[in-house]
C-alpha cells in the first residue's frame, strides 16, 4: 500500500513538472510579454529595462531553473500588469469558478448516471432510445452554441434569467446548466454501456439463479461492478472543476479562473498563466490520485 | 413415484427464431439425469427457460411443472423462491460466475438469508460448514476473500456450496467442469456424485463429456437441434445407442479401454436454427437417412426396452443382428 501510494505520488509530481515545463516553453515561444504589455511604439530602452526587470534577458534555461526553484519555495511570481502576487490573483477567482462547476458536477452525476442506468435496464425501449439521442446531442453540441441557445430561450425570449454577469444565484443557473449538459451526455452514455456490459456478465445470471430479487441484483450485484468504469469518468470531471468553465465563463462574463486565463494569455502575463496551469494540473493530478485509490476500494482485483 | 419436475412441450424462440421445438422431459426425485448434445442444441436454454432466466426477447411456451406450480406462468416472486430454493443452477465458467467485487462469505450468506432466513453468526457458521462440505481448505480463513483469490476448481466448489445453501430438490449443473482441467474435473464430478447421494438431491448434469455423464448419471437425454432424440438409461444408451446421432457421439469419443479404433467424427455441423433442414433435423448428416427422413419429422416414442427414440430408421435393436436395414419402426410404434 505504501509502495502503491509512493509510486502514485511520484507520478503525480512528475506530471505536474511536465505541465509546468510545457507551459513555460510554449509561453516563451509564443510571444514577447514586453511588446504585448508595453504596446508597439515604446522605445527599445524601455523594452530592455522591462526585460531586465522581469529577468527576461537571461538565457532561457536560467529563467526556467529560477522559475522552478521559485515554485518549490512557494513563490509563484508577480503579475506583470499590477505586480500583485499571481497566486493571490488566481485564488481570488477560484470561488467564482467553483460556484459554476460544482453545481454543474452535481447535475452531471444526478442526471447522467441515473439516466444511463435506467436506459441500460430498459434496453431498446423508447426511453433508452430517447436517452441515447439526447446524450449524443448533449455532448456533440459545443458549449458556446449551447450557451447561446439557452440565453436566447431563457434570457432573450422568456426573460426569466439573466443572460450574463455575476451577482445573484440566478446568474449562475444558465452557465452551470451549459457546463453540465455535455457531461450529462457523456455520463449517461458511459453509465449505460458500463451497466449493459455488467448485466450481460455470468455473475448476474448467477445472482438471479440463486433467487435474488431483480431490484437487489441491480443494486447489490450490478451497480458495484459498473461503478469502476463510471468512477473513471467522474474522476475526469472532478479534475476539470477548475479548467472546465473557460469557454462558458467567457460567454456569460463570469469572473472566474477561465476569464482570468484568457485575459492573462492574451497579455502574456506569464506568472499568472503559469500559476493557473499549475493549479489546473494539480487539481487533475489529485483527482486522478483519488480515482486510483477508489479503484482499489471498488474492485478488489485492482488492489496492489 | 411422482416426478419432481415435468417439462411439457417447452418451446423457446429468440426474436422469432425457434431454438427449442417442444421438449418433454421429466426428472424424478433424487435421480441423476444427463443431458448431452453438441453445442447449440438447446441444453442450457431448456433449463434457463424453465427457471425464467432467459432475456425478455425470448418467448417461452409450454409447461414446466414443479409440484403444483407451473413455472412458465408463475409470477416473479414465485420464481424467486424456486430459484436457488427448490432448483439451483451452476454454470460453466466458475471464475466469472461469482461476483468479482463481493466477498465469498457475503455471496454465500446472501443465499442462506434468502432461502433459509439465516443471518449474522448463524449464517456464517452455516456458510463455513458448506465451504467445508465442498472441500475448501481453511474455510474460516478464506471466508473474507474475493473470488479471484480462489482457483477455478475452488470457484466451482464455491458455486456448488452456494447452490446447496438453499437445500434444493434439484441441482442443474450446466457443464460444470468444461472450463477446468482434467484432474480438477474428476474431483468436481466426485464431489457432485457424493453430494447427490448424501443430500438426496436430484441432479441434471449437462455436458459434452459422455464419460463424465456415464460416471455421474443414471439416465441420459440426447438433444439435437432443439429436440430430444433419444432418452434412456445410461446402460441402454452407452451399450446400445439406437439413434444414429447418439451412435455418432460415441464414435467420436476416444476409448480408454479395449481395442484402439479410429475416431469417427459426425460429418457436417449443427444446423443453424434459422435454417433447419426439412424433416428430421439430423438427416443431412445421417449415414442411415432415407428419402422419407427428408419429409417427416419423427416423434419421440417409447420403445420396447423402455427407452424413447425419435428416428424413422433407427439402428437395430439388440439381438436383431447385423446391419440389416431397419424398418421404419420408430414412426409407427
Ligand atoms: N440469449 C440468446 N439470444 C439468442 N439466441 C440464443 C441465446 N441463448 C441461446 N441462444 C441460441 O439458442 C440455441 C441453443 O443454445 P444453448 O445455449 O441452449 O445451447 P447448448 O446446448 O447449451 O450449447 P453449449 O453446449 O454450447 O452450451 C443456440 O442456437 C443459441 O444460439
Ligand atoms: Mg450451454
Amino acid at each position: 500500500m505504501i509502495r502503491f501510494v509512493t509510486i502514485r505520488l511520484l507520478r503525480a509530481v512528475i506530471t505536474v513538472l511536465a505541465v509546468m515545463t510545457f507551459a513555460f516553453v510554449v509561453l516563451r515561444m509564443s510571444g514577447d510579454p514586453a511588446e504585448v504589455l508595453l504596446g508597439p511604439d515604446v522605445p527599445q530602452t524601455v523594452i530592455d529595462a522591462f526585460r531586465k526587470q522581469w529577468g527576461l534577458d537571461a538565457p532561457l534555461w536560467q529563467q526556467y531553473l529560477s522559475y522552478i526553484g521559485a515554485i518549490f519555495s512557494g513563490d509563484f511570481g508577480l503579475s506583470m500588469r499590477d505586480r500583485s502576487p499571481a497566486i493571490q490573483l488566481v485564488m481570488e477567482r477560484v470561488p467564482a469558478t467553483l460556484q459554476l462547476t460544482i453545481p454543474a458536477l452535481l447535475l452531471k452525476l444526478g442526471i447522467g448516471i441515473p439516466a444511463g442506468v435506467y436506459a441500460a435496464l430498459h434496453r431498446d425501449s423508447a426511453v433508452d432510445r430517447g436517452v441515447i439521442f439526447l446524450a449524443i446531442l448533449g455532448f456533440t453540441i459545443p458549449s458556446f452554441v449551447m450557451g447561446l441557445v439557452l440565453v436566447l430561450i431563457f434570457a432573450v425570449t422568456l426573460g426569466v434569467l439573466p443572460s450574463g454577469g455575476f451577482g445573484s444565484w440566478q446568474h449562475a443557473i444558465l452557465p452551470a446548466i451549459t457546463i453540465s449538459i455535455g457531461g450529462i451526455g457523456i455520463l449517461a452514455r458511459f453509465s449505460r454501456s458500463a451497466m449493459t456490459e455488467v448485466l450481460g456478465q455470468p455473475y448476474i445470471r448467477t445472482a438471479s439463479a440463486k433467487g435474488v430479487k431483480w431490484r437487489d441484483v441491480v443494486r447489490g450485484h450490478a451497480l458495484p461492478n459498473a461503478a469502476v468504469p463510471i468512477v473513471t469518468i467522474v474522476g475526469f470531471m472532478v479534475g476539470s472543476l477548475i479548467a472546465g468553465a473557460v469557454v462558458v465563463e467567457t460567454i456569460f462574463s463570469w469572473p472566474g479562473i477561465g476569464r482570468l486565463l484568457i485575459v492573462s494569455v492574451s497579455n502574456r502575463d506569464l506568472a499568472v498563466v503559469q500559476c493557473i496551469l499549475l493549479l489546473i494540473a494539480a487539481v487533475m493530478v489529485v483527482s486522478n490520485l483519488i480515482v486510483d485509490l477508489l479503484y482499489g476500494w471498488l474492485d478488489p482485483r485492482l488492489r496492489a | 413415484m411422482a416426478n419432481l419436475v415435468e417439462i411439457r412441450d417447452l418451446r423457446v424462440a429468440f426474436d422469432g427464431v425457434p431454438v427449442l421445438h417442444g421438449v418433454d422431459l421429466e426428472v424424478a426425485p433424487g435421480e441423476a439425469l444427463g443431458l448431452v448434445g453438441e453445442s447449440g442444441c438447446g441444453k442450457s436454454v431448456t433449463w434457463l427457460a424453465a427457471l425464467g432466466l432467459l432475456p425478455s426477447k425470448a418467448s417461452v411456451t409450454g409447461r414446466v411443472q414443479l409440484g403444483e406450480t407451473d413455472l412458465t406462468g408463475a409470477p416473479q416472486s414465485a420464481l424467486e423462491t424456486v430459484r436457488g430454493g427448490r432448483i439451483a443452477m451452476i454454470f460453466q465458467d466458475p471464475s466469472s460466475a461469482l461476483n468479482p467485487v463481493l466477498k465469498i462469505g457475503r455471496q454465500l450468506c446472501e443465499a442462506l438469508r434468502l432461502h433459509r432466513g439465516l443471518t449474522g453468526a448463524a449464517a456464517k457458521t452455516e456458510a463455513l460448514r458448506l465451504m467445508d462440505l465442498v472441500g475448501i481448505p481453511d474455510a474460516r480463513g478464506r471466508f473474507r476473500l474475493y473470488p479471484h483469490e480462489f482457483s477455478g476448481g475452488q470457484c466451482q466448489r464455491l458455486m456448488i456450496a452456494m447452490a446447496l445453501a438453499g437445500e434444493p430438490d434439484l441441482l442443474i449443473a450446466d457443464e460444470p467442469t468444461t472450463a477446468l482441467d482434467a484432474t480438477i474435473q474428476a474431483q468436481i464430478l466426485d464431489l457432485l456424485a457424493r453430494l447427490r447421494a448424501e443430500m438426496n438431491m436430484a441432479t441434471v448434469f449437462i455436458s459434452h463429456d459422455l464419460g463424465a455423464v456415464a460416471q455421474v448419471c443414471e439416465r441420459v437425454c440426447v438433444m439435437y437441434a432443439g429436440r430430444i432424440v433419444e432418452q434412456g438409461s445410461v446402460g441402454q444408451l452407452f451399450e446400445h445407442p439406437r439413434h444414429p446421432y447418439t451412435r455418432g457421439l460415441f464414435d467420436a469419443l476416444p476409448r480408454l479401454f479395449g481395442p484402439r479404433t479410429a475416431l469417427v467424427p459426425i460429418p457436417g455441423t449443427v444446423p443453424d436454427p434459422r435454417n433447419l433442414p426439412g424433416g428430421c433435423a439430423f438427416q443431412p448428416r445421417c449415414a442411415h437417412a432415407q428419402p422419407f427422413c427428408q419429409s417427416a419429422l419423427p416423434d419421440l416414442l417409447p420403445q420396447r426396452d423402455g427407452r424413447k427414440l425419435a428416428c424413422a430408421y433407427p439402428l437395430p435393436e439388440r439381438g436383431q443382428g447385423g446391419e440389416r436395414q431397419a424398418a421404419r419402426e420408430g414412426v409407427f410404434q
